[in-house]
């Protein structure tokens, strides 16, 4: 019973969970970290905070990778402020998976929350940015 | 089967898109399919057990106990609860919200599952030890302590601008989900 339901559910999403993850892969072999790093570095300022932002929107990469990945992108000469704000829109914004989303949640929900959450993410970088440079 | 294609359409149609780049550009076509692969395996391995927990959740857990915990007038509770139950988890975001049409289904209240959903997607705690190993433990406790606020913050706008219809319309399409 607990089975046939769990399946049923899962179904019922398949088509969405299909596309988002052949969009993740073409997106990602399109954008590289260093590609990434030459428009978000430590003096593109707001503009590359906004751009970061995008990136983090339109991306999905799971955490374990994001995170040595943005490691190796302050390395290279990303800014706090941009990484705080790629960071944030990676995690809370999901572009791709705005499909499945909107299945859940309908068109209007999804499209607030992921606007919030956006706009929040300049928040992050704000604050990321002060205390950084601290 | 018609209904089926139907339904697939959308990823056919990208699928097909896919291929025809990797026939114009080979490199980038294998580097796409790879990735997506990667993250076929990904979704393997993540989806089913939460489905398979959602299904025992949703026959073992009864709606009571949910409303008592997470329902209407659960208050702080059910906030502190939602903000822990989503950083515990793990995977990624779009893992949260087949639980969150569950947590509909069971009565808990519209602004605790929206916490619910802001604390899956930023301050799960495998990650935050994740974060703090590769960006340092001050970018990562700073990230965490304007989050938690954010999340509650988003949380309650959205609650605010949904009307209670619409609200009432998720939960009835939550119902109907495993149909």
């Amino acid at each position: 019973m607990a089975l046939k339901k769990a399946w049923k559910a899962f179904e019922n999403i398949m088509p969405e969970f299909l596309v988002v993850i052949l969009l993740v892969g073409l997106l990602l072999a399109i954008m590289n970290p260093e590609m990434i790093s030459s428009i978000i570095g430590d003096k593109s300022g707001w503009f590359g905070v906004i751009l970061a932002a995008v990136i983090g929107s339109i991306t999905l990469i799971p955490g374990f990778v994001a995170f040595p990945m943005t490691a190796l992108l302050l390395d290279g000469g990303a800014g706090y402020m941009q990484i705080g704000a790629f960071i944030s829109a990676l995690m809370m914004v999901g572009i791709v998976t705005m499909p499945v989303e909107i299945k859940y949640f309908g068109k209007k929900l999804t499209i607030i929350r992921n606007v919030l959450a956006f706009l929040f993410s300049f928040v992050v970088a704000f604050v990321i940015g002060m205390v950084m440079s601290l | 089967m018609k209904k089926l294609l139907k339904r697939y359409r959308v990823f056919l149609i990208v699928l097909g898109a896919m291929l025809i780049l990797t026939i114009v550009n080979v490199e980038l076509g294998v580097k796409a399919f790879s990735v997506t692969g990667y993250s076929l395996k990904e979704m393997i391995l993540v989806i089913p057990p939460i489905f398979v927990l959602l299904g025992l959740l949703d026959i073992w857990v009864p709606r009571e106990t949910m409303i008592k915990y997470m329902g209407e007038g659960s208050g702080l509770k059910g906030i502190i609860l939602a903000i822990f139950i989503g950083s515990a988890a793990a995977g990624p975001l779009y893992g949260a919200f087949p639980i969150a049409a569950v947590f509909m289904k069971k009565g808990v209240k519209f602004s605790n599952i929206m916490i619910f959903i802001g604390a899956w997607s930023t301050t799960k705690i495998p990650m935050f030890l994740f974060e703090v190993a590769s960006m340092g433990t001050i970018f990562a406790v700073t990230r965490l302590l304007i989050d938690i606020p954010g999340i509650i913050i988003i949380a309650f706008i959205l609650s605010a601008v949904m009307t209670d219809d619409e609200v009432k319309k998720l939960y009835e399409n939550a119902e109907h989900f495993d149909d």
